[in-house]
């Protein structure tokens, strides 16, 4: 049986709002809940029951409000609500919806203090619940930091158990029979006697009663779609090239458009245009921000054309050489740089003092994001407002950027998010979208389509941020007594919040991130951040903080366990303090054969990163060949809680495997004359399927919280390379890009 | 000039020196075929030119007038799916998807003139086509299914 749960502060009702509990000014706002934005466009007889359910005599339309920018997002949302709705994939459709407070993002939230996620102490519970009621009170929709399935796993089966009693509760007014004696299956009420009512058929009478605000969530064991292999509701328009995307809409009337903006960020001199202006196909010329659009009839004649004006540009508003950056990041390890002491155990100077000190430095460098769609966006402005057709993660703020260029109000801009080609954290920006509206403003009333050039996007790309680490230790009696960690990095979330307009208070949690909060028990251990100025602007790249910062702490633990002796896995397991964590240890242990002899030339490398929430553990085997290091298989174990969609899961781990590795091997963003001098994918590959190795996946349910995969397994992987790659060869590689120092296959 | 594309022979005015790819999406509004890089380095725009993958983005309009060109809107519909598509929803390659038309083209083509491929046959001839999400395990997988898919039919 179901475990039977009383929706007292959530908004599940139609038209009017649940307020109980909490007497508090802050408790009662927090728990009163936005309006329902599905109201407003419903016709007679239909019915919203929930932000996330639609009814009409049409169909059924699920609101799945986490952009799927590729993760399979919608598909594991819509999955959550059926499963208590007694719905069959094939039986909805679903839709992101209109931008809402209703569909804020709590789970978001809890990443932002500043606590371990495993410490699930008062302190730490008190400040997540106070977090996730500042996004709620404004609203904030948001997809990333791995918390789409935190923020939906309850919230949504809730959302599709309120729809399916509803729907009960019409059919007994309707037909006279107890609640009691309906049952649900298949998309419809069905009656003692072997009668069936479609919901469909139930929706005008479902809108018209109070939803039934007492449901009972199913327990686990009764799932029939949850946690079970099932068909991607994407995954055959996504093999027939049917799907849409952003860039694929056409609007009627649309015209083309392509941007060149200064690829040093700074001022446009100025622009002469000239030898453009006659060229074919050619609409229109304006000048934007600090740069050029071009619009015409297709996106080729757009981009010749751009290529075609001369610029002058102004310099860069940070130091224009790469080795510049790096000056400024190895200038922060001082005291009035110091952003936060996260950890201290024991006495770390006092073990250093007089020791035989092991110290290292390593680095990680900018990186470029460019999933593979290009930058887009189709924006209308006309004396109503303003239309936008685009993908995004970050819909009303979406809103909000677009009315302060078009000069109108955030409720006058309608959002249409699309499917994403990918983002990995570019979409959370708002440059296409506010350029884009910077064109269509002056085209009023006629649909823009704005698309980058692949080379435009990697110069305005907001790499990665760029970062280094100082480790210092001691080894004694066969363990490590001291690990000592210093890191310093520009920041991704004051970059970020900066181009927002959003103030950034507190430490930066992301400079540590995988990196101070490990399990291990170590006599004497401190982790302190430093907060590098910023320098070229930086946004949120897959995994975050912890894409570098995990290499960062993994890398020269590795160093140490070696040095006194140790065996990699074996210490790891021994100074773990954490049960969820310590059999993910295990699990890759036994999943790859640890211990064994794997012959001449080859090497194992373990590592284990904890970021957002995730335990990961991963193993890496790879053989020094004549044409340099191949990497023969990887094996992942890790723990989400829930598993909820077990295809896309695995899926999912593999590529973030391939993310990890392939950027750690050969990808990095670096500036010279103010300038990304990478500028397509030739010269930041990542990983192609050659140099893929066999990656086996083990997903763990141990832990109570659920938690989301789409970044956990890339912080592991680079430090896990480069451990196998010292144990095959003896050679220590502690920067990234990998291929500076040792060649790949 | 005139370009048969799908089976279906199609009028365009445009610059002859203008990339298929933009003709397809652009002109034709075909957009399974997608804009990745422009300079052959991704594989999202892969169309087959006589049977054989190309990349669009460097062939010029003019000069695929004399060929049939095949993309994936013409290689199978979701109702009526080519057995590579079909390999491809088995295996549930996709993650972002806008990779996988060029993917699937390229694998189509491989598989017409190399019916058993191996592993290493499968590496040359798909490291050209680039996935960001990473799918490669997948997409290795579904080659080798569509393989024998076809082997058997």
């Amino acid at each position: 049986m179901g475990r039977l749960k009383t929706i007292t502060r959530r908004a599940f009702l139609i038209g009017s709002v649940a307020v109980t509990g909490g007497v508090a000014f802050g408790a009662y706002v927090v728990g009163r809940d936005p309006e329902n934005p599905l109201l407003a466009g419903l016709g007679d007889g239909e019915a919203a029951i929930t932000p996330f359910v639609k009814i009409t005599s049409e169909g059924v339309t699920l609101i799945t409000p986490h952009a799927d920018v590729g993760q399979g997002v919608y598909h594991a949302q819509a999955l959550l609500i059926a499963e208590e709705m007694d719905l069959e994939l094939g039986q909805f459709e679903v839709s992101p919806g209109e931008p809402s407070a209703a569909y804020w993002n709590t789970a978001m939230a809890e990443e932002a203090v500043p606590f371990k996620s495993t410490d699930e102490g008062f302190a730490a519970e008190t400040m997540r619940s106070v977090m996730g009621g500042v996004f709620k009170v404004f609203g904030v929709q948001g997809t990333g930091g791995s918390s789409s399935m935190p923020d939906s796993f309850v919230k949504l089966r809730e959302a599709g158990a309120v729809a399916r009693e509803t729907l009960k509760a019409a059919a007994s007014a309707r037909t006279g029979v107890p609640v009691g004696e309906l049952t649900t299956a298949s998309g419809e009420v069905r009656l003692p006697d072997g009668r069936a009512i479609d919901y469909t058929d139930l929706a005008a009478e479902a809108a018209g009663i109070e939803p039934v605000r007492t449901v009972a969530l199913r327990d686990p064991s009764e799932w029939r779609l949850v946690g079970k292999p099932t068909q991607r509701l994407d995954i055959v328009g996504k093999s027939t090239g049917t799907t849409p995307y952003g860039i694929d809409l056409q609007i009627p009337g649309m015209v083309h458009a392509t941007v060149k903006m200064n690829p040093r960020r700074g001022p446009m001199n100025s622009y002469d245009a000239s030898a453009a202006e006659g060229m074919r196909g050619v609409e229109k010329i304006i000048p934007v921000r600090n740069g050029v659009a071009v619009v015409a009839s297709n996106t080729w004649y757009a981009i010749q054309a751009a290529n075609a004006i001369e610029f002058d540009w102004g310099p860069s508003p940070y130091p224009p050489e790469q080795d510049q950056h790096w000056d400024e990041v190895d200038a922060s390890f001082i005291d009035e740089r110091l952003n936060m002491e996260w950890r201290h155990d024991g006495d770390v100077d006092a073990a250093l003092d007089g020791a035989e000190v092991i110290s290292a430095e390593y680095r990680a460098p900018y990186v470029a994001h460019q999933p593979l769609e290009p930058l887009n966006a189709i924006v209308r402005v006309d004396e109503n407002g303003a239309e936008v057709w685009a993908n995004h993660q970050l819909p009303g703020f979406l809103k909000m950027q677009v009315a302060g260029v078009a000069g109108i109000e955030a409720d006058q801009v309608t959002f249409h998010n699309q499917y994403g080609g990918g983002s990995f954290g570019h979409r959370l920006e708002f440059e296409n979208i506010t350029l884009a509206t910077e064109i269509a403003v002056q085209m009023p009333g006629v649909p823009v389509k704005l698309t980058y050039s692949r080379e435009e996007d990697f110069c305005q790309d907001f790499g990665r941020q760029i970062g280094a680490a100082r480790a210092k230790g001691v080894v004694k009696d066969g363990k490590v007594e001291a690990f000592d960690l210093q890191i310093a990095t520009t920041s991704a979330v004051a970059s970020q919040g900066g181009r927002m307009g959003l103030p950034v208070g507190g430490p930066d949690t992301q400079i540590s991130a995988g990196a101070w909060n490990n399990p291990y028990d170590i006599p004497n251990q401190r982790h302190r951040a430093y907060l590098v100025p910023e320098l070229a602007p930086v946004s949120s790249w897959r995994s975050v903080g912890a894409s570098g910062a995990g290499f960062f702490n993994e890398g020269p633990l590795d160093e140490l366990i070696l040095a006194a002796g140790g065996d990699p896995m074996e210490e790891r397991i021994r100074m773990c303090t954490h049960d969820v964590s310590r059999k993910v240890l295990e699990t890759v242990a036994e999943m790859s054969g640890w211990g064994s002899d794997l012959g001449p030339n080859r090497g194992r490398g373990i590592a284990f990163v904890d970021s957002f929430g995730v335990p990961t553990a991963e193993v890496v085997e790879v053989t020094m060949t004549d044409q340099g290091i191949k990497i023969d298989k990887v094996f992942v174990a890790l723990d989400v809680g829930t598993i909820v969609d077990p295809v896309n899961f695995e899926n999912h781990v593999q590529g973030a495997v391939v993310w990890g590795l392939g950027h750690a091997i050969n990808s990095e963003l670096t500036y010279s004359d103010g300038i990304a001098e990478q500028t397509n994918y030739h010269a930041a590959e990542g990983m192609r399927l050659y140099q893929t190795p066999e990656i086996h996946v083990m997903g763990l349910e141990n832990a109570h919280k659920i938690r989301g995969v789409g970044e956990p397994p890339i912080p592991p992987a680079a430090p896990a390379l480069a451990n196998a790659i010292y144990a095959a060869t003896g050679q220590r590689l502690r920067e990234m890009p990998f291929n500076k120092f040792i060649d790949f296959v | 000039m005139k370009l048969t594309i799908n089976g279906t022979e199609r009028e365009v005015d445009v610059d002859p020196e203008m990339p298929l790819l933009w003709v397809l999406r652009d002109e034709l509004g075909l957009t399974g075929t997608k804009y990745g890089c422009g300079i052959a380095q991704c594989g999202a725009c892969t169309v087959h030119l006589d049977g054989q993958a190309v990349r669009s983005c460097q062939v010029p309009a003019i000069e695929a007038t004399e060929s049939d060109i095949t993309t994936i809107e013409g290689l199978g519909t979701p109702e009526a799916m080519h057995a590579v598509q079909a390999a491809w929803v088995e295996h549930q390659v996709a993650q972002c998807g806008y990779c996988q038309s060029g993917q699937i083209m390229q694998a189509a083509s491989l598989l017409a003139v190399n019916p058993d491929p191996s592993d290493e046959d499968i590496d040359y001839a798909m490291s050209g086509n680039l996935c960001r999400c990473g799918t490669y395990v997948r997409i290795r997988a579904a080659v080798k299914t569509a393989a024998k898919t076809l082997q058997e039919a």
